[in-house]
């Protein structure tokens, strides 16, 4: 009897935790929640809650609600390998995150060989080029923004020289790497070429260094907290020439963190709350009222990484990861069909996103939408 | 030239903010005989302090009172108190271990109990830069080397024209003759710590609104305030303050002239060329002991 009793109880449990994991989806952001990439891991990590809540609140995807799970990646491609490994051991359905470029290029063979998708927010060129069949961005790719960039330079700021701020990582080097050939086909001087250090706290010696130049305008990039330092340490030593960047140098932090330092600053922006789409202002809305602080492109990232999941899972209409992979190549979700992928995009055969984009100046601590870039492929 | 200029005094407002924790890392050898490893976590602290206590609705000003008083007394008296004078009768080596641990605890608090980014931090000196023997050299520089400067050369005052001072410099030389001789030793130790929480206040509020606000700047800080001292020599005020602008000027110019990868190595091997040529360092004082 005893025996009877206790086997119930055992097919009991069984059934109901089966149940349990039946009717959740496992993802599992691995974030830069500390380290130096820690703002734009906090931003991302807001954003796939956010949407996690909203996906759940309606119903989840194919009936079954999200379960999100956050792992730290410290910023370090070994802690990152460590994490993403947890994340393919614990039966992730997709792996979200993370942002930065070295811990991505560190990682991805690891979601490739257990065939679990991963949608990352780096935008380093490279990780897209390795024939990984798994590996979906959120943001643009550096080597097609860097075009756009160029062209900003030449015709709008009217440089014949610049000089080109990087910071010494995987994203800053692939953007460096993709900026100076494309001005140099531009006719533009390379007035200066300095790197700079990931978690660099002094930025005077490399500003004296910019001044002294004497370029027509100044190329940044580096990651959020480097950029606001050298922003602060450019005003301090009066570098009047205009200053260009992509979209972290415009980014909400960046602007937070560098005050007044940031008011003039130019650049070519993927994704921002400001930009002149209601959905946008919508999601920028909801993201303050919920966190109390304005979200950056990250926030944005986080957000749609998880309404991509959501779309691509209901077009398959099953949890079929390979067949997920196969569905997001080549895909394009617009806003009309899923309003929370914010705005039409479209994935290349490489996992690569195309979508429209915006040249963007900081007036009064706030970034301005100047002009509205068209898609490359439309 | 007005690079080079430019590169001098932002190295000079570095080399401040350095000789400032250095003479912190003096301070505490010569009245306790050991290192404090959390030296750069003291930099970091106070105004993690202050933007928690404006956090929490204080109007700035009253922040910047409530910030400092609240590290003075953890870090001044608590210090001494709770970590340097229960563990000092264990020997030198078990001192510096508990300032290892001292530094991760606060580190780690900061982190999990502030934030793990980056915060703006209030400057008190406006943006801009001022002519200066015919070059634009930062405003804010210029002030962080007169403020650092007057702190040190207050300091120095103090120690050598103050009775209060040379009672204090007796008991760093021999404290049990200064015992004898009458002196409260306990008390002059307990000012010697509060001085130094208070040159750790300083050199954080002039250093914070450059690197930003985080857990994490100490690393920075206190490394280069370590090898000042070293440099400069560690029994010595004068050596650290001597050292501290000696590595924020190799620093700047290393970031210039030799690349920002290798400007972190610079100073490291201006300290091997030291321990090995004048193991006291620049202007320290030779120092025996029988083991």
């Amino acid at each position: 009897m005893l025996f009877k009793t206790m086997a119930a109880a055992v097919a009991l449990s069984a059934a109901f935790a089966g149940s349990a994991l039946a009717d959740t989806v496992k993802l599992i952001d691995v974030i830069e929640l500390s380290g130096p990439g820690a703002p734009a891991g906090t931003n991302w990590k807001n954003g796939s809650d956010l949407a996690a809540a909203e996906i759940n609140a309606k119903g989840g995807i194919l009936g079954q609600k999200i379960e999100l799970i956050h792992y730290d990646s410290q910023t370090n491609p070994g802690a990152t390998r460590a994490a993403v490994q947890r994340a393919v051991d614990e039966d992730a359905y997709v792996v979200l995150g993370p942002i930065f470029s070295g811990p991505i290029s560190a990682s991805m063979q690891i979601t490739q060989r257990a065939a679990v998708p991963q949608i990352v927010g780096g935008e380093a060129a490279a990780f897209t080029r390795q024939g990984n069949n798994y590996i979906f961005r959120t943001s643009l790719n550096q080597a097609d923004s860097m075009p756009k960039l160029a062209n900003y330079l030449r015709d709008e700021v009217k440089a014949k020289s610049v000089a080109v701020v990087w910071i010494n990582n995987d994203f800053g080097k692939g953007g460096r790497d993709a900026m100076i050939p494309e001005l140099q086909k531009r006719g533009i001087q390379i007035a200066a070429d300095i790197a700079t250090e990931s978690g660099q706290a002094d930025f005077a010696a490399d500003a004296i260094k910019v001044k002294n130049a004497n370029a027509d305008a100044v190329f940044v990039y580096l990651n959020e907290e480097e950029s606001a330092r050298f922003l602060r340490a450019a005003r301090q030593q009066g570098i009047a020439k205009p200053i260009i960047g992509e979209t972290t140098l415009l980014g909400a932090k960046v602007i937070e963190l560098a005050g007044d330092a940031a008011n003039g600053v130019k650049g070519h922006v993927g994704l921002l709350v400001d930009a002149p789409k209601p959905s946008f202002a919508e999601f920028g809305k909801k993201y303050m009222d919920k966190y109390g602080f304005t979200s950056d492109h990250n926030g944005i990232k986080g957000y749609t990484a998880v309404y991509t999941v959501k779309a691509i899972t209901e077009r398959i209409g099953k949890f079929d990861r390979e067949a997920f992979a196969k569905a997001l190549h080549g895909a394009r979700i617009d806003v009309a069909q899923e309003p929370g992928i914010l705005i039409d995009t479209k994935w290349t055969a490489t996992g690569d996103v195309d979508r429209e984009s915006f040249l963007v100046e900081i007036t009064n601590g706030k970034p301005v939408v100047k002009t509205t870039l068209p898609m490359i492929n439309p | 030239m007005d690079q080079f200029l430019q590169l001098i005094v932002a190295g000079l407002a570095t080399g401040a903010i350095y000789a400032l924790a250095a003479i912190g890392f003096t301070l505490v050898w010569q009245t306790s005989q050991t290192i404090n490893f959390a030296q750069g976590e003291f930099v970091m602290l106070p105004a993690i302090l202050v933007l928690t206590a404006a956090h929490v609705g204080l109007p700035m000003w009253l922040a910047f009172i409530v910030g400092s008083a609240a590290f003075i007394l953890l870090f001044g008296f608590g210090f001494k108190r709770f970590l340097v004078e229960p563990m000092q009768r264990h020997g030198v080596l078990p001192l510096a271990i508990a300032t290892m641990a001292l530094s991760v605890l606060i580190k780690e608090a900061a982190k999990n109990g502030f934030s793990a980014e980056a915060q703006h931090f209030p400057s008190l000196v406006p943006d801009g830069s001022v002519s200066f023997l015919g070059a634009a050299v930062s405003a804010r520089d210029i002030a962080i080397f007169v403020v650092a400067v007057a702190a040190i050369l207050g300091l120095q005052a103090f120690i050598t024209r103050t009775r209060t001072g040379r009672t204090m410099q007796a008991t760093a030389q021999n404290p049990t003759v200064a015992r004898i001789l009458g002196v409260p030793v306990e008390r002059m130790i307990l000012l010697t710590f509060l001085i130094n929480a208070a040159l750790a206040l300083i050199a954080s509020y002039l250093i914070s609104p450059v690197y930003l606000a985080k857990f994490s700047n100490g690393e920075t800080i206190g490394l280069a305030a370590f090898i000042a001292a070293i440099v400069g020599g560690f029994n010595q005020i004068r050596g650290a303050l001597a050292g501290g602008f000696l590595i924020g000027l190799i620093d700047n110019l290393a970031a210039a002239y030799v690349s920002s990868a290798y400007r972190a190595a610079v100073p490291l091997v201006v300290l091997v060329v030291v321990i090995l040529v004048k193991p006291e360092g620049l202007l320290g004082r030779k120092e025996e002991r029988t083991v």
